[in-house]
């Protein structure tokens, strides 16, 4: 299985990405600049945290028209999994692949910590491997991870069983709901302000977000199965 | 100014115009000498940034000869961008520490932001990759609204910048003291990995080199910054605004990524940041370097702005900008590098024989000046050096003893200081985990990093009791690299070396180059005895308000290596039934301590003494315990004594609890600071083995009913507080400071 970290102008958690699926996780993994157009070789895309452009205007806003971001909604039309971690979920937001918006933390700080998360829903191609209700701990580190969405949005994003980790017990940002990740209605795009590829090697505290990657493997592994 | 209402050289000479830019009388007069006419406008401002103490360190110099600097690991000693030493594996470290005080003062938000962007600048400009930063910050009293404005401002400018590079800020001391009501102390360091070929110098050498210029545009900020940066705060002060630059840290993560890139090809002579005093200090330093010069065509230098003269290009200080070196021919492959990240390396000069640097703009000389004059042949003063009245009398007192009626009050008291208190509130706003290996989060004794692709890793800290240097700044100076010695051995590491950022008030009273002097005697005595060269600094002086210096504060940052990633151990207790050790003994030592600053509103008499001897043999023990992986926890004793320290050991460790029985004079054993002295958490089935390798004493055990309980000698309950109690009044003392409207 290949994977792609793509890296924009002020990506920082490329690097942290790439090393969680090439060391941890043991999978093909390559960086793809934002200029790039086809990302048919690969079969899951992987847009990490940092600050794209800047963020300046707003969180994503720039980044959401690069060049790569076209091949990035192709790839998630066809139906591959697409992870946006931090950065990478506001850039989903901003690009319309994922409902809402972010706004400043509630305490209008810039907020780095281990939190706990529960999984929502254990029945995604990113979640396979957690069980349901399984609390987790994942860092977060963000200034603007207060998720929000009008009311219609989020009544079937909980219909759909699209709110796929919450925070558990504090939460840290006044996001709606304790929303900490959703997916789009195919279950096939999932934004996260958490940082699984930060939580897979005990050694640096938790080694929690190592199921993320190893769920989206599984899927692939299966569908591949049944197609071969 | 435009280029017509510029003084003319005879209107500057007649009318003293240098002094205000902080020349004197006699150094125009060199410079004269040295031009064999007078200079023009831009000449003068050009000599006196580079005459600065902040860029020629004119006052310091002679003090600074006095530092160790050398060792077999020592790649690369003081002069650089950075230090940089051997760790092994054809790997290194580059490490420095910089000031960015008077800014921070004035704008706090950019001034401690540009003052991250200058160390990181500094540190990838040597070939490396940083991966850590760490500060050490002072400010007044949280009580005042202006000094919370400034704390909350440079803690936001030091995430705002750090957070969007993608460096972790991973260590950093935080003190608070009248001292520095109104001249705060911001310093920034950087620590790199590089591998010994990539190691990059700034120096130009070459004739007919070119010169390229890359990143951010010129514009009209930051001019005379760094003579800003060399005379004292007042009232008038505020009016330098315009002298504090404005940090673009998307600018810098393109810039440090395409750097990095560029030193990997041959053909980079060299590089260095345009920091202080900008376009003038790195091609004058680099020219000076390589014993050749620079001429430059100021026509072709990006500028943000319209009809900016030589004067305000060569001074400006705007942020993100480099000057490369490039080998004749191949300018195209650094620029097509640069272009993929969206930049312009663009050529502006060239590399001559003569040894000047000339500048030229619309076509005519707008100065020319010998890159010496500018660089290593910059004036040298020896200031006067007088012992200060205050310390006579300090040393002649009495030993001051507290009477502590309530012990468990007393504890709980000093948990809440603002510098003994947890500085969550400060690191949480910091990302100190980007890039993934940051193995010991900020709150224990050092920051662990590990280095990928070995099995190693670094043990880094900033360090400084400037009370101890202000009461004896000999002494003060040797524990201020003793206790970051301390530091990194506790987390498993063996010392390596020293960056220093020595922040001191005006050089000008003897008084205080005296605490100057004092202060590195001690500093070099410490760094010999405990093999910590000096690598890399910086010096800030005239850190003063209004004639009121800062305690003298030089601050270590130390750098150590982890042989093997088992090594790493942190403060925390580990589990019930853990034997705890004390090393070394108490004496009745409260001059400068936390106790008497608390209970005495300040500080007075003795420091307390410091043996090098006896330190250096605690630490070898301790050391060698750690890797014979006998020691479950181990923690230094500073601020606050044993009792704070304890109650240290137990803040990261849910549900234990502690009980241990102390002798002797319960005041000193529990609050003192006497120097040298560590708790150490052992499992019991080590005990033997820990005995024979360290000389401690087992005061107690670690317990699971989450209580510190303190027995004196005749089994009597001195101390008995919850963890969770004094977890609260230490994690809370700091936000509810600044949420008291008071």
């Amino acid at each position: 299985m290949k994977f792609a970290v793509i890296v924009f102008p002020g990506s920082n958690c490329d690097v942290d990405m790439y090393h969680a699926i090439a060391d941890e996780l043991g999978e093909e993994v390559e960086y793809v600049w934002h200029d790039e157009d086809d990302l048919d070789r690969f079969d899951a895309i992987l847009l990490p945290g940092g600050f794209s452009y800047g963020d300046y205007l707003r969180s994503g806003a720039i980044a959401r028209f690069s060049k790569v971001m076209a091949a990035v909604k192709k790839a998630a039309e066809a139906g591959k999994p697409v992870l946006g971690v931090c950065n990478g979920f506001q850039i989903l937001l901003e690009a319309g692949l994922l409902p809402g918006a972010m706004r400043r933390n509630q305490g209008l700080k810039f907020i780095c910590r281990p939190v706990q998360l529960a999984v929502e829903n254990n029945e995604t191609m990113f979640t396979s491997a957690y069980e349901k209700g399984e609390v987790i701990t994942i860092p977060i580190a963000h200034g603007e991870g207060n998720y929000y969405c009008d009311e219609q949005t989020l009544e079937r994003l909980v219909e759909n069983k699209q709110i796929v980790f919450r925070y558990h017990g504090e939460n840290p940002n006044g996001s709606l709901m304790d929303i900490a990740g959703i997916v789009n209605e195919r279950g096939n795009v999932l934004g996260m302000m958490p940082h699984p590829e930060r939580a897979v090697d005990a050694l640096l505290g938790s080694a929690d977000g190592l199921k993320l990657f190893r769920s989206i493997v599984n899927y692939w592994r299966e569908t591949h199965v049944v197609t071969a | 100014m435009s280029l017509l209402l510029e003084p003319s050289a005879a209107m500057i000479k007649e009318q003293k115009l240098y002094r205000e830019m902080g020349l004197t009388d006699e150094e125009f007069a060199r410079i004269e000498a040295i031009l064999g006419r007078l200079p023009n406008y831009t000449e003068t401002g050009i000599f006196s940034v580079m005459w600065s103490e902040h860029c020629s360190y004119k006052n310091s110099k002679p003090v600074l000869k006095k530092f160790p600097t050398d060792g077999p690991h020592v790649l690369q000693g003081p002069g650089e961008g950075a230090g940089i030493v051997d760790i092994g594996d054809g790997l290194a470290v580059a490490f420095k520490i910089e000031s960015h005080n008077h800014p921070s003062a004035i704008e706090p938000y950019q001034g401690a932001a540009t003052g991250v962007g200058g160390i990181i600048r500094d540190v990838f400009s040597m070939g490396a990759r940083p991966i850590a930063l760490l500060n050490s910050l002072r400010f007044g009293e949280l009580t005042s609204p202006r000094v919370k404005y400034l704390f909350e401002q440079v803690v936001a400018g030091i995430a705002g910048y750090g957070n969007c590079v993608g460096i972790p800020t991973v260590g950093g001391e935080v003190q608070f003291d009248p001292a520095y009501e109104g001249n705060p102390l911001v310093n920034a360091m950087c620590v790199g990995i590089i591998r010994h070929e990539d190691i990059q110098r700034g120096i130009a050498t070459g004739v007919g080199n070119t010169v390229m210029y890359v990143g951010a545009k010129t514009g009209r900020d930051g001019i005379h910054g760094a003579t800003f940066a060399s005379e004292e705060l007042s009232e008038q002060s505020e009016a330098k605004r315009p002298a504090v630059q404005v940090g673009d840290p998307f600018m810098e993560k393109l810039l440090l990524e395409a750097c990095l890139e560029a030193v990997k090809s041959d053909a980079l002579v060299g590089i260095q940041d345009m920091g202080a005093a900008g376009l003038t200090s790195s091609s004058a330093e680099m020219a000076s370097k390589g014993g050749f010069g620079i001429e430059m065509n100021l026509d072709l230098v990006p500028q943000r702005e319209a009809g900016m003269t030589p004067y305000e290009m060569m001074l400006s200080e705007s942020q993100e900008r480099m000057l490369l070196v490039v080998k004749q021919g191949r300018e195209d492959e650094i620029a097509a590098i640069f272009a993929k990240y969206g930049l312009e390396a663009k050529a502006i000069g060239k590399v001559t024989d003569d040894k000047m640097l000339r500048l030229l703009f619309r076509g005519e000389v707008a100065a020319e000046i010998p890159v010496d004059a500018l660089a290593k042949d910059a004036p040298v003063y020896y200031k006067p050096s007088k012992e200060p009245a205050y310390y006579r009398e300090f040393q002649m007192m009495a030993p001051y003893i507290p009477v502590i009626e309530d012990y468990n009050a007393t504890l709980l008291g000093l948990l809440a200081q603002p510098t003994i208190a947890s500085k969550e509130w400060v690191y949480d706003q910091y990302d100190y985990m980007v890039r993934t290996n940051t193995v010991v989060a900020p709150g224990s004794d050092a920051a662990v990093v590990r280095i990928r692709g070995t099995n190693k890793a670094l043990a880094l800290t900033t360090d400084c009791n400037s009370r101890y240097l202000y009461l004896d700044p000999e002494v003060g100076g040797k524990i201020a690299v003793a206790e970051a010695a301390r530091n990194v051995v506790c987390s498993g590491a063996k010392p390596l070396a020293i960056t220093d950022c020595l922040n001191f008030g005006s050089p000008e009273k003897p008084e205080i180059f005296w605490q100057l002097e004092k202060a590195v005697d001690g500093m070099s005595e410490a760094c010999r005895a405990l093999g910590t060269p000096v690598v890399s600094g910086n010096v800030s002086l005239y850190n003063e308000t209004n004639g009121v210096a800062v305690y003298p504060t030089p601050v270590v940052g130390m750098v150590g290596l982890i042989e093997d990633l088992s090594h790493i151990t942190t403060q925390t207790f580990k589990q019930a039934g853990d034997l705890i050790y004390v090393i070394g003994e108490a004496k009745p030592e409260f001059g400068g301590s936390e106790l008497q600053k608390w209970l005495e509103g300040y500080i007075f008499g003795k420091a307390p003494e410091l043996d090098l001897a006896v330190e250096a043999r605690r630490q070898r023990q301790l050391m060698a315990a750690i890797r014979a992986g006998v020691v479950a926890s181990a923690h230094d004793v500073a601020e606050g004594g044993l009792a704070v320290a304890l109650a240290e050991c137990l803040m990261g460790a849910l549900g234990l609890g502690a009980k241990v029985t102390i002798g002797g004079d319960l005041v000193s054993e529990l609050f003192s600071e006497t120097q040298s002295r560590f708790v150490v958490s052992v499992k019991k089935e080590q005990k033997e083995a820990f005995e024979q390798l360290v000389e401690a004493k087992q005061i107690g055990e670690v317990t699971g009913d989450g209580i510190l309980t303190v027995n004196g000698g005749q089994g009597e309950t001195i101390i008995r507080l919850s963890v969770d109690e004094m977890r609260n009044v230490w994690k809370g003392a700091i936000p509810c400071l600044l949420k008291s409207k008071d």
